[in-house]
């Protein structure tokens, strides 16, 4: 079936199963690599792109519902080859991933959390952020960097 | 995981969703917000020869003020359901429940209709809408039909919905005054609930509804009947695993559920303030 998607604000068309799933669709067929499989069963968030501007698991969408939307992926955040997008920049800065496994997910997860909540208490951090598993920091790190990214935004 | 292949369709109005059930019968699966049905599908625990996406039904994402009750369009979304003025308002065990499940990216995605046409013991929205007495609207070749949440959930993953039939709208009694409460007992933050009670009480009368107490989502009938006559929480809350036969597995044996329906009951008709 082909399927017309604005990835990362170009748009893409591609012929694909139905059965394909967007996380392969992005990596496989936009040769986008930095959404990361994880679990591959909906738990661990290093999945999560954007669809229509808010956080979802791509391993648990089928690219053919994302036809005709706009999806974004860590690819498509910063503004520019030099310039990092503030969440990134506050993950740079806060020293908020080790192994960097779960970091694309978790910055996409936490760019929409600060879309809907600009300016959140470290618990509604900890809370927006329970889709997003994370085996090497402890969590304090990534919570600190979302934290700095909404105090800069303020 | 890669799921079996299948034949998709999109319908466009829920006449068309209609057709195609019809056309295909029960080798055809409604595809709502996907989160359900797609990780069956990954595990091939299920693989429908054909897929109807339903899921830009946009005229049936809707939250109605309809006078005593909430209308709820059944894909509303549940991040549209947790955040929705109406709904805090109105019916806050059901915001309360709907913001419970999953984590966000799961409430993004995930629908009302949905959780609740699967038909999953395990799931948080079922025993609020069972408390509430909510009726569900159900639109098939036959016509349109209304039943009682008490009719609604027939089996393990089985519902009054028929394979040609599409839920279409929740009718929640508005119950803005009432005590509420909706206690989750799991291990870990996204985790489904081991076991869950949704309780409310409104002038005098009680509602509680279990999670993962039984084969389907069921009423503590037996603890409602003794708030009804006065009992304190603690004696009601003693009744709360009467009559349920709760399945034991990796995170909780029968008696341990029995014994967590008790103290979660007890808990959420304090905290609603019998
Ligand atoms: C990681 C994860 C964690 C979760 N945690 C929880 C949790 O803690 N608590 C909880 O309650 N739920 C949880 N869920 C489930 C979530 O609530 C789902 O969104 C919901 O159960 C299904 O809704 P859906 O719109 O995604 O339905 P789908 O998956 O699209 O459909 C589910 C079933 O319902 C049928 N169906 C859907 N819509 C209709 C309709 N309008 N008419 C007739 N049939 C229909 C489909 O054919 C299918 O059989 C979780 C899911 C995931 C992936
Ligand atoms: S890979 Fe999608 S949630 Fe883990
Ligand atoms: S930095 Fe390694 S999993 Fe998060």
């Amino acid at each position: 079936m082909q399927v017309n998607i604005e990835v990362n604000g170009t748009s893409q068309s591609h012929d694909v199963e139905p059965r394909t799933l967007l996380v392969h669709y992005l990596r496989e067929e936009c040769d986008l690599t930095g959404t990361n499989i994880g679990c591959d069963s909906s738990s661990c968030g290093a999945c999560t792109v954007h669809l229509n501007g808010e956080a979802v698991k791509s391993c648990t969408v089928f690219a053919v519902q994302a036809d005709g939307q706009q999806v974004t992926t860590i690819e498509g955040l910063a503004p520019s080859d030099e310039q990092l997008h503030p969440m990134q920049q506050a993950f740079h800065e806060c020293h908020a991933l080790q192994c960097g496994y779960c970091t694309p997910g978790m910055v996409m997860a936490a760019v929409s959390l600060l879309d809907e909540v600009p300016d959140p208490t470290e618990r509604e951090v900890r809370v927006g952020l329970e889709g997003n598993l994370c085996r090497c920091t402890g969590y304090h790190n990534i919570v600190k960097a979302v934290l700095e990214a909404a105090g800069g935004a303020r | 995981m890669i799921p079996v292949a299948f034949e998709y369709e999109r319908a466009e109005s829920a006449e068309q969703a209609k057709a195609l059930l019809a056309e295909h019968g029960d080798e055809a699966k409604l595809l709502a917000g996907g989160h359900s049905l797609i990780p069956l599908m990954k595990y091939r625990l299920a693989a429908p020869a054909v897929i109807v996406d339903i899921g830009r039904l946009s005229d049936l994402s809707y939250i109605r003020d309809e006078g005593e009750q909430l209308h709820i369009g059944a894909l509303t979304r549940h991040r549209d359901v947790e955040t929705d003025a109406l709904v805090i308002g109105q019916v806050p065990l059901l915001a309360a429940a709907t913001s419970e499940v999953g984590d966000p990216q799961v409430r993004h995605r995930g629908t009302i209709g949905g959780s609740i046409a699967h038909g999953d013991p395990a799931s948080d929205i079922p025993s609020a809408l069972l408390a509430l007495r909510a009726t569900m609207v159900i639109d098939g070749p036959g016509g349109v039909r209304e039943v009682a949440s008490d009719d609604f959930f027939t089996g393990f993953l089985e519902t009054a919905i028929g394979d040609d039939e599409l839920l279409t709208e929740i009718r929640v009694p508005k119950v803005p005054d009432a005590g509420w409460s909706f206690q989750k007992f799991n291990r870990r933050a996204q985790d489904w609930a081991i076991v869950g009670a949704s309780i409310v009480v409104d002038n005098g009368s009680c509602g509680v509804g279990l999670v993962n107490m039984d084969s389907r989502p069921i009423r503590a009938g037996a603890v409602e009947a003794a708030v009804n006559n006065g009992a304190s929480a603690a004696d009601a809350a003693a009744a709360a695993a009467d009559g349920c036969s709760p399945s034991g597995d990796l995170n909780a044996s029968v008696e341990y559920r029995q014994h967590l329906a008790r103290v979660l009951t007890r808990r959420g008709l304090e905290e609603a303030g019998r």
